[in-house]
């Protein structure tokens, strides 16, 4: 009777190696050809929820214009929604109505909320210097307690806000804050919702520090997006 | 019925009754939780995972002779891995507002046991047609798992149901129905019925073996 262990029968390294490179070679072509197949219905959904969310916040435009706007110097027309994004710069929507003429301009604005990140999107009248409306981008907040900042009458009766530049026209003249439920004393506050009052400072940051970066810089450029290139 | 025809649809009930994912084998029990805050939700959630199931054992079987043991959960993770991958660009193609709604489950698919675990236990031994036909039955058992929870939980939670109104505006909903306590009491609350059902059916079969 033979005393020698039988040995467990392993693959040699080069079966193994062949079979990974061959597996993933063919995973790799199905995850490309689903890529090359989904990208052009993908951008086309970005694009129109895009546009949908503009619209909302910019009733009055029936065409949009993207802009990016560099740390200094004048804004320039974004290449495509999904040209990359230098450091620093900030992307702006302009909507301009049937003449051609800027009704508003919209902005992202995103600050944490009570469960994740709030995305909001805002505009701005240039004319009026003050923010009429804001809609809601994308949140996690809970329901029922911190989605009130999409229905609740008393918050959007907060709006608009007044975002008029201070004088040396470096910032907002008044940060955009938000307050105690019940204490807005001054148009560039937002009163809270009682109850969900994390929610409610996510909005007022997010608006506060989207536009404290971004509407000195369209100060300068004002005139040239005012008609519709 | 066939013998043949009796084997297959045995391999398909498998997963919708006598191993039902959720309520019999209890896995997948994250997405199930989370997602179910809808029907719409918790339909989508079922049928994406269905159709990785399909794809990934179909694969998974035609390639059962070739790969090694030693490497046999690697190859599953990669193929599993390329298919949630395929139903990610897929989900964003249709609606970009599902694809925000799903959010993170989506790619969560990778490590649902359920997958794996059929992987490993049915479509590495058997050819692909059956493993398909299993994987399929174990899909739509899992997708009406979601169901379950995610009508009841959008119907007390919100007062809709696949987004319809179903009470008008005077409606309180039950929020925590929405909340991730509300996730553990209907699954409980199911669990507990079919509990109850099973306890029944041996009760008669031990007075049906008295007599």
């Amino acid at each position: 009777m033979s005393s020698e262990p039988i040995s467990p029968q392993t693959t040699p390294a080069t079966g193994m190696i062949r079979t990974l490179g061959l597996i993933s070679t063919l995973c790799g072509l199905i995850i490309v050809a689903a890529y090359q197949g989904s990208f052009n219905a993908v951008q086309d959904n970005k694009r129109i929820a895009l546009e949908r969310a503009v619209f909302k916040v910019i009733p009055e435009a029936t065409s949009i214009v993207e802009f990016l706007a560099p740390p200094s110097g004048p804004v320039v027309k974004a290449a495509s929604a999904e040209s990359p994004q230098q450091a620093g710069w900030v992307r702006f929507y302009a909507g301009y109505d049937n003449a051609g003429a800027l009704r508003g301009i919209a902005a992202e604005g995103v600050a944490k909320g009570y469960a994740d990140n709030v995305r909001i999107l805002f505009s701005y009248d240039p004319a009026r210097h003050e923010i009429p409306r804001f809609s809601v981008v994308s949140m996690r907040e809970t329901p029922g307690i911190g989605d009130k900042i999409l229905k609740d009458k008393a918050f959007i009766a907060n709006f608009p806000l007044d975002a008029k530049l201070s004088a040396d026209l470096k910032t907002l003249a008044n940060a955009i804050r938000t307050v105690k439920n019940g204490s807005k004393a001054n148009p560039w506050e937002i009163d809270a919702i009682s109850g969900a009052t994390i929610t409610s400072r996510a909005v007022g940051k997010a608006i506060n520090d989207a536009a404290q970066t971004l509407l000195p810089r369209i100060g300068e450029s004002l005139d040239s997006i005012k008609e519709k290139p | 019925m066939t013998p043949m025809n009796a084997r297959t649809w045995d391999e398909f009930m498998e997963g919708i009754w006598r191993q039902n994912p959720i309520f019999v084998m209890t896995l997948g029990m994250c997405p199930t939780l989370a997602v179910t805050v809808s029907a719409i939700n918790a339909l989508s959630m079922g049928l994406s995972t269905a159709l990785v199931l399909i794809a990934s054992c179909a694969l998974i079987s035609m390639m059962r002779n070739i790969v090694p043991k030693e490497v046999r959960i690697a190859v599953y993770i990669v193929i599993i891995a390329t298919f949630v991958t395929v139903v990610d660009y897929a989900i964003q193609a249709i609606s970009l507002s599902l694809y925000d709604a799903l959010g993170a489950f989506i790619q969560l698919i990778v490590v649902n046991c359920i997958i794996l675990g059929r992987a490993e236990a049915h479509a590495a031994k058997n050819p692909p047609l059956t493993a398909m036909i299993n994987a399929a039955g174990m899909g739509i058992g899992f997708t009406i798992g979601l169901l379950s929870l995610g009508v009841v939980r959008e119907i007390l939670g919100s007062g809709t149901l696949f987004g319809l109104s179903l009470f008008g505006s005077d409606f309180q909903p039950w929020v925590v129905m929405v909340l991730p306590p509300g996730g553990f009491f209907v699954l409980g609350s199911w669990l507990l019925f079919f509990a109850l059902l099973e306890r029944r059916k041996q009760r008669k079969l031990a007075e049906a073996a008295n007599v």
